[in-house]
């Protein structure tokens, strides 16, 4: 046997397992469930988009109650499926417990960290996305007052706020900043009434730009300000289509390019473990631009977010993350 | 006009009628479910399969149930007294507040000291905590109905200040407290199952299932058998012939929105001592609502509360059973059909009464 038909013996061989070693995944949602207009329905965009590429089908899992993480994603990993992809934080502890009883499976979790050697985690800066829409709010706004709307009253949501206050600031130092949290439970993520209300109440006081990051509540955010002749920004996916013109921006947490990334890197040898932190510099977060708010953007302020875009990515301007010390800087 | 109807048997009042409703329920079920383009019976069989047909599902099964027993325990004290505690949700997690403090400052303590304490705890917090909307009733006449369901959100707003802003230990994104010491981990059942040398599949089940049994012979005990249920019921009957027999009507309404307080918290055992470990955002998840539908299907009495949290438990483990393996039922396809259950067997569980009564009475008659 000479070396070309070794060589070409091996290839077909390895041909054939790469053609057998199609990866079955699987996505478990979070309580919102995978049509939240959200969060969640990114990742199912996400999921969605690998499946249209590859024809690859996944298993999926929408979560209702909290004993049901566990009991998911387990199952899961003994019907053999590979990769799994974990939304949400709250999965964290369920899934540090079913990672280390299947080190052979392959686990990607979106907005935490597992320190596992088959675990992936990806998080997002969201306050380097905020604050530049918090800059952009802050020019854009007349009245030199805007207003942030939160959904509940978590760590994370206060990391938006805290980002978005900071680019505000930067903006303009003597801005004034409203912010409201819409409530304490799981049901403040879905509650366009009251969302809508809070942004009419900091629209009476004298706002004139409300960011929201509110999930489903954020309809109503954008609804009303729309309906004020004042400026919306949405939050995760793009959001200026909903009402054009009346859509400063969009705050975008690239959720939909985590899941696809992970789901096709898994499929083919890419894949790996350990921590991924999505920024500005990875893409990860952003401002959206495009058709609908091209004529609320103007050359100035264009100047002014490119710039602190480049900042941001160099290193310059630092914007400070909440969690890190469950503090903001500012107000 | 038509004539009184005869009382139906015991054995039909309450063995039949639930059934017969039950049945129903799942036939229009079937129905949704057909129309969707799935099969019935095959989505029955996964459902029972599912819930019954194997150890780890069973356990899964009998984890909800012991919810649904001290859910449907808390509204049955209550509605003896003719009181309606729609509070179970915000009482549970005030008792999980209550467990998780005791859990967390005597975790390190033996078992023997920490559990007992921490089980203590979660009733007395949910017992303060439905004794307080039972004293406005009382005293000042605002109805329990309302006050019980504003609780739910005041319990939920404190819940989630006390976990994001003093529990929570730093850097965790989750709302959610440390990790309790080992002494303050209620056993899983397969764990005390290995104590005694038995092998028992790895579930969510753990030792509250037989604190909710003991619940259950308590509640029967106190309702049934002790001076102060017989006041209850009295109060439930007639508050003015209970005012005419030496019976404070509004005593007798704090005491049992504190005793349906204290079991409603008691829930917290499963969830937070048992299965999670850790006090965290969301734990009730709707078992406190459920509950109701629980002691409405279980006449109120522990024995059908038993019953009737089985049912709801295996609808529950076979709903999710039933997510895992068919796509195209989607979870509120099995919300769908837990409402439909609770449809017949609650709201409309006197539908076949008039019928049933009529053709029991003719049979009587007949062979009389």
């Amino acid at each position: 046997m000479n070396l070309k038909s070794a060589l070409s013996a091996l290839t077909l061989s390895l041909l054939a397992t790469s053609a057998f070693a199609q990866s079955k995944p699987a996505v478990t949602f979070d309580v919102g469930g995978k049509f939240d207009k959200s969060f969640n329905e990114a990742a199912y965009h996400g999921a969605e988009a690998f499946k249209k590429k590859t024809g690859i089908a996944y298993r999926e899992f929408e979560i209702q109650n909290d004993a049901q993480r566990e009991q998911a994603l387990t199952r899961f990993a003994r019907d053999g499926n590979d990769p799994i992809i974990v939304i949400g934080f709250s999965n964290g502890s369920a899934l540090k417990k079913v990672a280390a009883e299947f080190p052979k499976t392959r686990f990607t979790i979106i907005d935490d960290v597992i320190d596992l050697p088959n675990v992936q985690s990806i998080v997002f800066k969201e306050h380097e996305g905020s604050y530049l829409v918090g800059l952009l709010a802050a020019k854009a706004s007349k009245s030199g007052k805007v207003g942030f709307v939160g959904g509940m009253d978590i760590p994370l949501i206060r990391k938006f706020a805290c980002g978005y206050v900071q680019g505000v600031k930067a903006g303009n130092a003597s801005a004034e900043i409203f912010q409201n949290m819409t409530g304490t439970t799981g049901a403040a993520f879905n509650d366009p009434v009251k969302g809508g209300e809070l942004a009419k109440a900091q629209i009476g006081r004298g706002a004139d730009v409300v960011y929201h990051a509110a999930g489903g509540t954020g309809a109503g955010v954008l609804r009303a300000t729309a309906d004020a002749g004042k400026l919306g920004i949405g939050v995760d996916s793009n959001q200026n289509h909903l009402h054009p013109g009346k859509i400063l921006t969009s705050m975008l947490k690239r959720v939909d390019v985590a899941v696809e990334k992970a789901l096709t890197d898994a499929n083919g040898t890419a894949w790996k473990a350990g921590v991924t932190v999505l920024g500005l510099a990875e893409g990860g977060v952003g401002w959206a631009d495009d058709e609908h708010n091209k004529a609320l953007v103007t050359a100035d302020m264009r100047a002014a977010v490119d710039k602190a875009t480049a900042d941001i990515k160099s290193g310059a301007v630092k914007v400070h993350d909440y969690m890190s010390d469950q503090k903001c800087p500012v107000q | 006009m038509s004539a009184p109807l005869a009382p139906l048997p015991r054995w039909a009042d309450l063995a039949l009628i639930p059934l017969i409703n039950v049945t129903l329920a799942f036939l229009v079920s079937g129905l949704v479910v057909l129309a969707i383009g799935e099969s019935p019976l095959e989505a029955t069989a996964i459902m029972l399969r599912g819930a019954l047909g194997f150890g780890e599902g069973i356990g899964f099964t009998l984890y909800y149930t012991t919810n649904f027993i001290f859910a449907g325990l808390a509204v049955a004290v209550a509605f003896h007294a003719g009181l309606f505690n729609i509070g179970g949700e915000g009482q549970a997690m005030i008792g999980g507040v209550g467990a998780a403090m005791a859990a967390l400052l005597l975790g390190t303590m033996p078992s023997i000291v920490a559990l007992p304490a921490a089980i203590l705890a979660s009733a007395l917090f949910g017992a303060a905590w439905g004794a307080i909307p039972g004293w406005l009733q009382a005293r000042r006449g605002s109805h329990v109905v309302i006050t019980t369901i504003m609780f739910n959100f005041i319990a939920s707003a404190l819940l989630v200040y006390l976990l994001v802003d003093v529990f929570r230990p730093p850097g965790l994104m989750e709302p959610s407290s440390r990790v309790f010491d080992a002494g303050a981990k209620l056993p899983f059942m397969a764990q005390a199952a290995a104590w005694f040398g038995l092998r028992m599949p790895k579930s969510p089940l753990n030792l509250s299932f037989i604190v909710a049994l003991v619940a259950c012979l308590f509640v029967w005990l106190l309702i049934y058998r002790s001076r102060l249920g017989y006041a209850f019921r009295v109060v439930g009957a007639n508050p003015v012939a209970a005012r005419y027999a030496g019976i404070s009507p509004e005593r007798m309404t704090i005491y049992a929105m504190a005793i349906s307080g204290a079991l409603a918290g008691m829930m917290a055992i499963n969830e937070i001592l048992g299965v999670q470990h850790r006090l965290i955002v969301g734990f009730t998840s709707g078992y406190g609502f459920v509950g109701i539908a629980v002691a409405l299907m279980g006449r109120a009495h522990p024995g059908g509360i038993i019953l009737a949290a089985l049912l709801f438990g295996v609808l529950y483990q076979g709903g999710t059973e039933l997510a895992f393996d068919k796509p195209t039922i989607t979870r509120d396809m099995i919300v769908v059909i837990q409402g439909l259950v609770i449809l017949f067997a609650g709201a409309l569980e006197f539908m076949f009464r008039p019928a049933l009564s009529r053709l029991l009475s003719r049979n009587v008659a007949e062979s009389a």
